[in-house]
């Protein structure tokens, strides 16, 4: 388990498996900070 | 009136001279040189061997994309002997018919052929004109910011003139996306037109035939200017190559979910009684050539990524034969819908399909993104389509119609193999048209879902994707006689 408490964040996130809004709303609610957010395609 | 579905064709231009022009392999070169270069050109594909490669057979409807499990992978190892280049689905062209075709296409006259090579093309033109410059001259232009055209081997045979000297939206390279798309487009609507009628199954007579009313263009070019950059309608200059006069054209924009707006806009305007006959008509993607050559080149591969795809998808009145476009069952990924995979799904599949009362079960095929696991998988994209299938089966599972260990054999049943080169337009639901129409009319089908989604956060001007569904269904005659039978 990671503890993301006051850990600053890179979210990447991928159109067909989790997209970047999902992984910033699961970072943030758990204490971390989101700095950066985005989503490719990778297709 | 309901609208039907009569056809799609796919028109795939081989040019291979044109890969080392994608985007990613022009920023490969630009950054690693001619060392690049020469490992990208020693992995060109000839002629014969695109030909040969059964997912290209797959996407011409010469075989169907079930045949696939029965080849090991890499496909690029087992070529299919006596493939041509067509079939009951579309056609396929080398560079020298794709280079013919783009002189037909620059009104403008931009491109420019050396004189040796333009005497070659010239048998295949006609009476059409084609501009020539010396090689000194046209490598002058090159180094004005001309974009270069080469064949295969590597030989400099032409050149694109900028539109506009300040115009980065007429800039050379910029033209020859959307003249590919033209080119492309053009010759997978003329491939519908001019496809063999079948007067045993129903079809007028040539001539009798409803004209194109109007032209939904959904391609992945921008065309226009400094003061417009996408101004369209590539679909009307599509049109016009393709010796069509009676239409009305616009374009349509949704990322890689384009085609099926498009397709879901035609079904209205027949439905509507506005039109009686409208085509949906994409070009192919020339920056998409080579998008994933590293991946290729580190797995000892082909450069898989060498074609560019046109689509033509004709949409009319009821003919009391072919599929539905089940208007009814069309669905639209909102702006507070959710975007991860299985908000995505519950919104395109399962939702309108409760709606009108079905189970996921009885939709016999749903065809989603559809793009060959050959190309994605070397560079470490995965098997997007089994992907899509696993989530379906599992929202099947999740709504008690299948048991948890039934997931893989739904998938299966319901599913495909991915086939379709990474043009994304054509791989987002619409490469399995020709196969659709062909099981609901001939085959054993009654519904196929078509499925597409469309990345609009890489434009960055939001973080919402976007997806199109709507349901092909076997035509209530053609049911009815079934059941007599």
């Amino acid at each position: 388990m990671i503890d993301f408490k006051d850990k600053l964040v890179l979210a990447l996130g991928e159109r067909d498996g989790i997209p970047a809004p999902a992984l910033s709303t699961c970072v943030e609610s758990v204490g971390g900070r989101v700095v950066y957010a985005v989503t490719e395609c990778f297709v | 009136m309901r609208p039907v579905v009569r056809a799609a064709r796919f028109a795939v231009a081989h040019v291979p001279g044109l890969v080392l022009s994608g985007s990613k392999p022009r920023r490969d070169i630009a950054a690693g040189g001619a060392e690049i270069r020469a490992a990208l050109e020693r992995r060109l594909r000839s002629f014969e061997d695109a030909v040969g490669y059964p997912p290209h057979q797959v996407l011409l409807g010469a075989l169907p994309p079930e045949a696939l499990r029965e080849i090991p992978r890499p496909w690029h190892l087992r070529p299919l002997p006596g493939a041509r280049p067509a079939g009951p689905g579309g056609t396929m062209i080398d560079e020298l018919g794709f280079y013919a075709w783009l002189a037909r296409a620059d009104t403008a006259r931009l491109v420019h052929f050396t004189e040796e090579f333009a005497e070659g093309l010239r048998p295949r033109l006609g009476d059409a004109p084609i501009s020539t410059m010396g090689s000194a001259d046209l490598r002058g232009a090159i180094e004005r910011r001309a974009e270069p055209l080469h064949l295969r081997d590597g030989r400099l045979i032409g050149a694109v003139m900028p539109g506009h000297d300040e115009d980065d939206s007429l800039a050379a390279p910029i033209l020859l996306e959307n003249f590919a798309a033209k080119t492309t487009g053009a010759l997978a609507l003329r491939c519908l037109l001019d496809a063999g009628r079948d007067a045993a199954a129903g079809d007028p007579p040539a001539g009798e035939d409803h004209p194109v009313d109007y032209l939904i263009g959904c391609g992945e070019e921008a065309v226009g200017d400094r003061y417009q950059r996408g101004g369209g309608s590539l679909a009307k200059a599509i049109g016009e190559l393709a010796g069509v006069r009676t239409a009305g054209a616009c374009d349509v924009k949704a990322f890689c979910a384009g085609p099926l707006h498009g397709l879901l806009l035609a079904g209205a305007l027949v439905a509507g009684g506005v039109c009686r006959r409208v085509v949906v008509v994409a070009g192919g993607s020339l920056a998409k050539l080579g998008m994933k050559c590293r991946g290729h080149l580190a797995a000892g591969y082909p450069l898989l990524e060498d074609v560019l795809v046109g689509a033509a998808i004709d949409v009319a009145a009821d003919d009391g034969r072919s599929p539905f476009l089940r208007m009814d069952t069309a669905a639209v990924h909102r702006i507070a819908d959710g975007t991860a995979p299985h908000q995505m799904a519950q919104v395109l599949t399962v939702v309108p399909l409760r709606a009108a009362g079905l189970a996921l079960g009885d939709v016999d095929r749903y065809a989603v993104e559809l793009h060959n696991p050959d190309i994605t998988e070397p560079a470490g994209s995965g098997d997007v389509p089994a992907r899509n299938y696993q989530m379906i089966a599992a929202l099947a599972a999740q709504a008690g119609e299948i048991a948890r260990s039934e997931i893989p054999a739904f998938a299966a049943a319901h599913g495909m193999p991915g086939f379709s080169p990474t043009q994304g337009h054509i791989a987002s639901a619409i490469a399995y048209l020709h196969h659709a129409v062909t099981g609901l009319t001939r085959g054993p089908f009654t519904r196929v879902q078509l499925v597409a989604k469309g990345s609009l956060f890489l434009g960055r001007m939001t973080e919402l994707t976007d997806g199109v569904s709507i349901l092909l269904e076997r035509n209530a005659a053609q049911e009815s006689e079934r059941r007599t039978a």
